[in-house]
């Protein structure tokens, strides 16, 4: 009964969401106070049944109630009760609802605390996200049924794919689609604004902290999938320019660049067009990667089931959404610039470098994903580019962008000098220089010239991102007032510097070796010895495993046991590489179990990752800093 | 003012590749066994292991090749109209018990119905993989000249029959 309750409160969703949709354009357009005041109930009526249909497809995967296809298909017995909830998630029927569940999560939060904004301007934005969501329900009713049954139902279900029975991959995915989605609000917010009579710059300061919840998110949620990656597929990477770890790079990308012009916007009344363009471009970044991997149409390990039909409904949904609010855009925007002079040594300058910087960017990946695509569309055969294109790549829009940073934080609105900054950067980049370089050549013994760009470029935004950290902070009076703005913004550089300074160390210094192992074996790797125990099979809930047990030496000192695994999972038959990892702050001893060599003798691969664990720390002290930038008072005014 | 129309104009220019790219249907993998003989083995049969079913043996008939285990689910999809096929003569169907449990494969034939004129039982997967085998269930159209002329992936039905393999099959005869 649970299912068909669900089924039918996504019909009524469906239905309410295009009632939210056109009563508050309608609403809008006639002025009329009454059905705009309507907007709010029908947004929260649409959310609730959104929540039941979700609520029952998570009851019908905790009640194991197989004759649902898709239960039966994802789920199983003895699947652990965490990974049945995930589950929900693990293919693509649930990961579509959840998407809409989140979706309509954001047009409540958005119904709550909008209501010191303009009414027809909100009405708008809240239409806006009824229209979307309208949209994906459709797609998710008519295409992607979750609730369908089965019959006869079988006894046992086909298990959750073993790669997603992870912790990481249980909350990787719905951090990411909140931050995917967000970018939702921020698009909904450039619609009303481009539809509404007179658009000013007030429009920066109430879309600003929304974007920046949903760029948080996207932090957050790219940071774990590339920690999951990392720790569970076993290759020991941390980053593998997949088309669908690019598809969630690049709005990420787009949507940082959007920060930064929406600071111009609110603070300078500047550049309104061109942020503009970026919330558009954000959202439609989301929708265009995740969709065209969920559409067949570029081939990634991540790809979900595929069939034409959806992909055909998925391109005609995203025609209208990009391709109407591009076409709203040409019409309107050439209003829009006003003429306020900068200098060209400003803050301006610098925020309209990183703006040019990170769309360059965001175009090379795209290049790079649609590539091979378009070569084997036009019959000019199959082409792969992969991480080495990419890294290369990366490095033309990068370096600069990072050396412009510290300017950017340090320069003044509307006219600096140079030698003004010039005097306020040259003692940290002087300190940056000498620990950039000490840093390599004494603790790793080793220089270059990409190692040492990073590590002194890495160090010059530490630092001056705690300069300018120091000087939100203002004491008057033995009273502190601490400027969030400010501290939020120099804490996510901190981040980034971290984040920086962590992939330079590891990709200069990082070691990875595949070894043949027999019991009793020693092997010296970056220093460390490693010993083969023993190896023995292990049981748990769905799987039965082979683990290895590897003593670690530093020196003589016995410092740790690891015990990397392989699993076989006892439904799906499919082999899983459970790593073990020693992870300290400023280096990871990885080791992971390959395949039998037959004469008791296995393939083990040791890796030495120094500073990895500061990628994932500085993507958190980013998405930190974020936090604190929304918390700021003036967006709750 | 002309520069605001570059967006669309961009996003207008890159929707065909992606129509196009939508039309190579992924569905049907072209097979590279399409048109070749079929590989050969030799495995128990499922019911009664004192028997060796040889790939030769199979010759000289056109036959449906069907990999299927009771583990799983698009097998019991499609086993209703394995029945209503086999019960029409249409065409001998021989299964390939994939990586299963004997004696729930012989449960499962005993409870829902024996479709099959021979199943050969793989348990190692050794032979699905030389078939090519992606998941169950999987099936291949084999000529009476040993040739592999369809394949399709995942559970099928009337339609599909009607669609996919009826022409085929009155060409092969």
């Amino acid at each position: 009964m649970f299912p068909e309750i669900g089924h039918f409160a996504l019909i009524l969703a469906l239905v309410v969401s295009l009632c939210q949709g056109s009563v508050s354009f309608y609403g809008a357009a006639k002025q009329n106070k009454d059905l705009i005041t309507l907007t709010r109930p029908l947004a929260h009526t649409q959310s609730l049944f959104v929540l039941i249909a979700f609520t029952c497809l998570v009851y019908s995967f905790v009640s194991d109630d197989f004759s649902v296809l898709y239960v039966a298909n994802n789920s199983q017995l003895a699947l652990p009760l965490l990974f049945k909830v995930s589950a929900v998630w693990g293919a693509h029927e649930g990961s579509l609802l959840l998407w809409v569940l989140i979706l309509s999560t954001w047009t409540t939060l958005v119904c709550l605390f909008s209501k010191n904004l303009p009414d027809i301007f909100s009405s708008r934005v809240i239409g806006v996200l009824g229209f979307l969501n309208f949209g994906f329900i459709l797609f998710t009713l008519f295409t992607s049924n979750p609730f369908e049954r089965i019959f006869p139902s079988p006894l046992d279900g086909n298990d959750l794919n073993p790669l997603l029975q992870d912790i990481g991959l249980a909350i990787h995915p719905p951090l990411l689609y909140v931050g995917y989605v967000g970018f939702a609000v921020a698009y909904a917010f450039a619609i009303s604004a481009m539809l509404s009579e007179k658009l000013d710059k007030n429009w920066a300061k109430w879309t600003r902290p929304w974007t920046t919840a949903a760029w948080l998110f996207l932090t957050i949620g790219i940071a774990l999938g590339s920690w999951w990656a990392y720790y569970e597929l076993g290759w020991g990477g941390w980053w593998f320019w997949d088309p669908v770890e690019n598809a969630s790079f690049m709005p990420w990308l787009i949507g940082t660049a959007l920060i930064h012009s929406l600071a111009v916007t609110e603070k300078r009344g500047v550049f309104i067009s061109w942020t503009l363009l970026l919330s558009v471009s954000a959202f439609s970044l989301s929708l265009l990667g995740t969709f065209l991997v969920r559409s067949g149409i570029l081939i990634s390990v991540h790809a979900f089931a595929t069939d034409p039909e959806r992909g055909l409904f998925i391109l005609i949904f995203l025609i209208s959404v990009i391709g109407g609010a591009l076409l709203l855009y040409a019409k309107k925007a050439s209003d829009l610039d006003k003429k306020v002079g900068f200098g060209a040594v400003s803050r301006e300058t610098f925020l309209l470098l990183n703006n040019v910087l990170l769309v360059i960017a965001t175009i090379l990946i795209l290049l790079g994903t649609l590539a091979p695509l378009v070569l084997e569309v036009f019959n000019m055969g199959k082409i792969s580019i992969g991480a080495p294109w990419f890294e290369i790549a990366m490095l033309v829009p990068m370096i600069p962008l990072l050396i412009l940073v510290t300017m950017g934080m340090h320069s003044l609105w509307i006219k600096d000098s140079s030698f003004n900054l010039y005097k306020k950067l040259r003692s940290p980049l002087g300190i940056a220089t000498l620990v950039g370089i000490v840093i390599p050549t004494v603790f790793y013994g080793r220089s270059g010239l990409l190692l040492l760009i990073g590590s002194i470029i890495s160090i010059w935004i530490i630092i001056s991102s705690l300069l300018s950290l120091r000087s939100s902070w203002k004491g008057n009076q033995g009273r502190f007032h601490i400027n969030r703005s400010v501290a939020g913004m120099s804490i996510a550089h901190l981040g980034l510097g971290v984040f920086v300074f962590g992939v330079t160390i590891v990709s200069s210094f990082g070691v990875e070796t595949d070894r043949g192992f027999s019991i009793g074996d020693q092997i010296s790797v970056a220093g460390y010895e490693y010993k083969l125990n023993s190896i023995e099979s292990v049981k748990g809930p769905n799987y039965v495993a082979i683990e290895a047990d590897i003593s670690v030496f530093d020196g003589s000192e016995l410092i740790s046991h690891l015990k990397p695994q392989k699993r076989t999972y006892l439904v799906q038959k499919s082999p899983m590489t459970e790593a073990a990892i020693l992870a300290k702050w400023n280096k990871d001893l990885f080791v992971a179990l390959g395949d039998s060599l037959g004469n008791d003798s296995w393939s083990i691969r040791i890796q030495y990752k120094p500073m990895v664990r500061w990628i994932w720390l500085g993507c958190l002290i980013m998405a930190l800093g974020g936090l604190i930038a929304i918390s700021d008072k003036r967006y709750r005014r | 003012m002309k520069k605001h129309y570059l967006p669309i104009l961009f996003f207008l220019a890159i929707m065909p590749i992606f129509f196009i790219g939508l039309d190579r249907d992924k569905s049907v993998l072209p097979s590279p066994l399409i048109g070749k003989k079929i590989p050969e083995f030799s495995l128990p049969s499922l019911v009664n292991s004192e028997l060796q079913i040889d790939s030769s043996e199979l010759l000289n008939n056109t036959f449906l090749f069907n990999v299927w285990a009771t583990w799983c689910v698009g097998c019991l999809e499609e086993h209703d109209f394995l029945m209503k096929l086999s019960e029409s003569n249409e065409i001998p169907i021989v299964g390939l018990n994939w990586r299963d449990n004997h004696n729930d494969a012989l449960a499962w034939l005993r409870d829902y119905g024996n479709p099959y004129t021979i199943i050969a039982e793989d348990v190692s997967g050794r032979v699905a993989i030389d078939w090519g085998v992606y998941g169950a269930p999987e099936s291949f159209l084999v000529n009476s000249n040993g040739i592999i002329i369809h394949k399709h992936l995942g559970p099928l039905d009337d339609d599909i029959w009607e669609r996919d393999f009826r022409a085929i099959i009155n060409d092969a005869n």
